[in-house]
């Protein structure tokens, strides 16, 4: 582990559409552990917001409590974050949002975080479809704890104290899909090149996208006996297809054969290209998308890649019609003091 | 046996079983005695259940404005209740009056030779009436409102005007209520010697007045005060703060073209959750609130420290009832006091504002919001089911359209770009403890910082450095002096020659506790008395303290946790803090404050002797 972040970067390194460089992406340096997978997720997280061109100033990071929850501070540092209390990121986020709808929501948080002490807001955050990307960095542990199995380990799984894991998983996809979320992927931390597009598209669709990505836990649970190990997951990774995430302007440069490719336009004209890869994957049929996460489960093999998204879905904000005139956080005294007047009116039929 | 004669001051109670729309039809007659000119209290004294348990109504009539609840006792029982008649008909004061149903006979263990029975046959007559079984369940309760209106002496056209109110816009319903009325009217006129000694005589006490219940009043005063994010869970007595926000809301913060909201209410998962969207909705620059309870605050701490520490804006409204666990959820207390104002671990502590009456809920509410966003800190305003949830008498609820908006330190995108130094989110530039704030997404480049409930330096970067954090502490403790500045001073009155004995009280014991005074007064016991308004307590609480040998705390909980406050904060002796208390889940009464001073006035008189 590092612990000065090199300020040099070589005078011709390339800027994005709005003239950043990938360091204005970055945060201050990682304080976790050498080889952490969750170091490997901000540095997507910086990749997409880079190629993405997102004003860093426009994006809300939050998150809860855990080795997951303090990557925020790692990447963004233009953008304001809020660490906030175990498990209770969506509620933040959800306050967050109602108050201003026009800023780009990056939650954050762990398996602990949101399988366990948060599991209650994560299931409610799901189903109000709240415009936002919630990743998970899911390492089956509890890292900053020393290494306690959580909620997401398999059974049969041992970490580090060497005790295989008596209790049946919860599988935070399957969740997601059941509870109406509106965008579901799984990646893994050591697959940067499928990783990317996924937060690029969580990002850039509207409503509640939620990325669950595995990511060993270097210290406590990378071990043999792991199924959440670097190792487990190159043998067991299966993948929905191979994602790829166009923005609105770029034009469609290769040629796929017909019935090779979905492609899946999202609300701001972006699109979502899913190269099929073996079976028939049809990545805007929920039902579909739970039984291809259970016959993965049952044959032990780690669903990747985009498993779900409906680009038409009303969010929460949509549902409680709320104005799309400003962000509620800027309205001005006069639009929300009703004024003297209809006080005195409301004092009339009182009495 | 002698029938009681009074004008304008006694009791009536209803005792009417839970869901039959008994309700509606007993505000009429406290609405009626109000625009009569006539101070009313109409308490609903209703048990957690939505249909078949008794429930009470009582109203207390009194032009000399004594407002709280007068005793357990009542001067007129209306006894609609056959499963609480035994109970209810031992509550009428000798020469009283019962009134009851006579389509059955009156069984002879309700028979008391002290008291008078007025029988109306009401359930022959809504037979006789009404073919819709729901309907002459409903007109039973129009029907008694229309005798005692005779009996009673209302104004029976004020009273048919109320009706009129009432159903505007469902006019169809008028007709057939005041029809109702009428029956039991004239039946009355018919059969009694109208008015009885019990009666009520228009005079001018209420002019200007309102009548309106302390969470509506809170509402209100978040609509005015700029609260445009509400997250919140139900739990009585809460709910209806919310309810009412929602109801004003649609009217007055709704575009009239787009019929877009200029607002959202989203109900949580649970009371958690509820703070952390107001805390979220607040770092993000909204005004938000939510509103709960005793058992909700409990949930709400952990979040109420976030606050506290991380120095985020928030405003709960604690609509507090009996206690502890889940109590008595329907019946009232003021038994949150230190929850609320210790909420959470670590060193904690929270600003509590706190009103007796309708206007003042508006007031506070409105304020709150400024103090949240100065302090930059939670603000809890303390209600009580008593309040909140009954119609009060009030002074009209009032707004200046050239008051602004407090929004306390917080620099614009102009303050950003022109700022040359570092910003720093915890810098105490201007030694009164509080920072600036930057709301997300304000400048490009500048004012970004990080919130987090871990401990961090005046650069809001993390740290565990002990100089760093006690700055911090100490920091938070200057903010608390400021808060003292700034929350409401108490209300204190001083006798002319300066009395060396004085009362303490707060919120809802206020009516109780002036009847009480009156009343001492009139045996030669004179006190100087103040009304807390606020926590932390200021300079004027400290020499009101000082100032007296003997002081008596009244409130309603078992523990005297205001008592314990006062101890804490002002260092103040305990031995001259005489808790007066009644924690019963009905609201104290003068008399329960008048004996419990009396007692301790000849304790210590046998004492001296």
């Amino acid at each position: 582990m590092s612990y000065i972040n090199p300020q040099f970067r070589h005078p011709c390194s390339n800027t994005n559409e709005i003239g950043c460089t990938r360091k204005d992406y970055e945060g201050v340096i990682s304080t976790l552990c050498a080889g952490c997978g969750h170091d490997s997720i901000t540095a997507a997280v910086v990749q997409a917001c880079f190629e993405l061109s997102i004003k860093p100033h426009t994006v809300a990071k939050i998150s809860g409590i855990g080795c997951s929850s303090k990557t925020p501070a790692y990447f963004l540092s233009q953008s304001h974050g809020f660490n906030s209390v175990h498990g209770r990121m969506p509620s933040i986020a959800t306050g967050a949002n109602l108050a201003n709808r026009d800023m780009i929501y990056l939650g954050i948080s762990g398996d602990g975080d949101t399988a366990s002490i948060g599991i209650g807001q994560f299931v409610h955050i799901a189903r109000r479809n709240l415009n936002m990307l919630y990743m998970v960095e899911n390492n089956g542990c509890y890292g900053l704890t020393k290494g306690q199995d959580s909620a997401t380990a398999d059974v049969g799984s041992a970490a580090k104290g060497g005790i295989p894991n008596e209790f049946a998983p919860v599988d935070l996809v399957s969740m997601a899909l059941d509870l109406g979320a509106s965008f579901v992927a799984r990646g893994f931390s050591g697959d940067k090149e499928q990783l990317v597009p996924l937060i690029k598209a969580g990002l850039s669709h509207k409503g509640f996208a939620f990325l669950d990505i595995i990511s060993p836990c270097v210290t406590f649970n990378n071990t043999p006996g792991s199924t959440k190990s670097y190792a487990h997951m190159r043998e067991h990774m299966e993948m929905t297809g191979k994602v790829d995430f166009v923005p609105e302007e770029a034009e469609i440069k290769v040629d796929y054969k017909p019935g090779e490719m979905t492609d899946i336009t999202l609300h701001d004209g972006a699109h979502i290209r899913l190269n099929k890869l073996g079976d028939d994957y049809d990545p805007q049929n929920r039902r579909g998308a739970l039984a291809a996460e259970e016959k993965a489960k049952e044959k032990g093999e780690i669903l990747t890649g985009l498993l779900f998204v409906d680009p038409e879905s009303h969010d929460l904000h949509d549902v409680l019609g709320t104005t799309t005139k400003h962000p509620l956080r800027n309205l001005d005294e006069k639009t929300l003091c009703p004024g003297a007047k209809a006080l005195e009116a409301i004092n009339e039929t009182s009495r | 046996m002698k029938p009681l004669k009074t004008t304008n001051e006694f009791v009536i109670r209803f005792a009417n079983v839970n869901g039959t729309g008994s309700w509606s039809a007993n505000l009429l007659f406290a609405r009626t005695a109000f625009r009569m000119g006539i101070p009313v209290s109409p308490k609903n004294i209703f048990p957690s259940n939505i249909q078949g348990l008794p429930t009470w109504y009582e109203i207390r009539v009194s032009e000399k404005g004594y407002l709280g609840q007068r005793s357990n006792d009542v001067d007129i029982m209306v006894a609609m209740n056959p499963q609480s008649m035994a109970a209810d008909t031992k509550t009428v004061v000798s020469g009283g009056y019962l009134i009851y149903d006579n389509t059955k006979r009156l069984g002879s263990h309700l028979k008391r030779d002290d008291i008078n029975y007025i029988g109306l046959p009401l359930t022959e007559m809504c037979l006789r009436e009404y073919e819709d079984p729901k309907l002459r369940l409903l007109f039973k309760n129009i029907i008694y409102i229309g005798a005692l209106a005779a009996l009673t002496d209302l104004d029976f056209e004020v009273l048919k005007n109320l009706i009129s109110d009432q159903f505007k816009g469902k006019e169809r319903l008028i007709k057939p209520n005041i029809g109702a009325l009428e029956l039991g009217y004239n039946y009355a006129k018919e059969h009694f010697d109208c008015p009885l000694g019990i009666r009520v005589k228009a005079t001018n006490k209420t002019d200007n007045k309102i009548l309106i219940d302390g969470n509506s009043a809170l509402a209100l005063g978040a609509l005015y005060g700029g609260a445009s994010v509400v997250g919140w869970y139900p739990i009585t007595p809460s709910t209806s703060v919310v309810d009412s926000f929602k109801k004003y809301a649609a009217r007055l913060r709704t575009c009239e073209t787009t019929g877009e909201k200029n607002y959202a209410v989203l109900q949580a998962e649970d009371e958690l959750a509820a703070m952390g969207m107001v805390l979220g909705a607040s770092w993000m620059g909204a005004r938000a609130f939510t509103a709960t309870s005793g058992p909700g605050v409990s949930l709400m701490s952990e979040f109420l420290g976030l606050s506290y520490f991380a120095e985020i804006p928030a405003v709960l409204f604690d609509i507090q009832r009996s206690g502890p666990s889940t109590g008595m959820p329907t019946r009232t207390q003021q038994s949150d006091i230190i929850s609320c104002a210790y909420a959470s671990h670590g060193d904690t502590k929270h600003v509590l504002l706190i009103p007796s009456r309708p206007k003042e809920c508006f007031d506070m509410s409105a304020d709150a919001f400024d103090l949240s966003d100065q302090l930059q800190t939670a603000i809890i305003v303390m209600s009580d089911l008593d309040l909140g949830m009954n119609d009060n008498v009030s002074e009209p609820l009032e707004w200046d359209d050239k008051r602004e908006y407090k929004r306390g330190k917080v620099l614009s995108e102009d303050d950003l770009e022109k700022m040359t130094e570092r910003f720093g989110r915890y810098l105490d530039k201007d030694g009164d403890g509080i920072g600036t704030r930057t709301l997300p997404g304000t400048h490009p480049s500048k004012g970004s910082f990080f919130t987090r409930g871990s401990s961090h330096n005046a650069y809001a970067a993390y740290t565990e450095n002990s100089d760093d954090y006690v700055e911090c502490m100490k920091r938070l403790e200057r903010k608390w002096e400021t808060a003292k500045t700034l929350v409401p001073k108490p209300e204190i009155k001083r006798k002319e020659d300066g009395a060396t004995s004085g009362v303490i009280y707060y919120g809802t014991s206020d009516y109780a506790t002036q009847e009480a005074l009156d009343l001492l007064e009139q045996e030669g016991h004179s006190f100087d008395a103040m009304r807390l308004r606020a926590f932390p307590f200021n300079k004027d609480v400290e020499e009101f303290l000082a100032a007296h040998e003997t002081l008596y705390v009244i409130e309603q909980n078992r523990d005297a946790q205001m008592r314990t406050l006062l101890m804490k904060e002002c260092e103040t002796d305990p031995a001259k803090l005489v808790p007066v208390l009644g924690y019963s889940g009905r609201p104290i009464t003068a008399q329960e404050i008048r004996e419990q001073i009396e007692d301790h006035l000849n304790i210590k008189k046998k004492k001296a002797a």
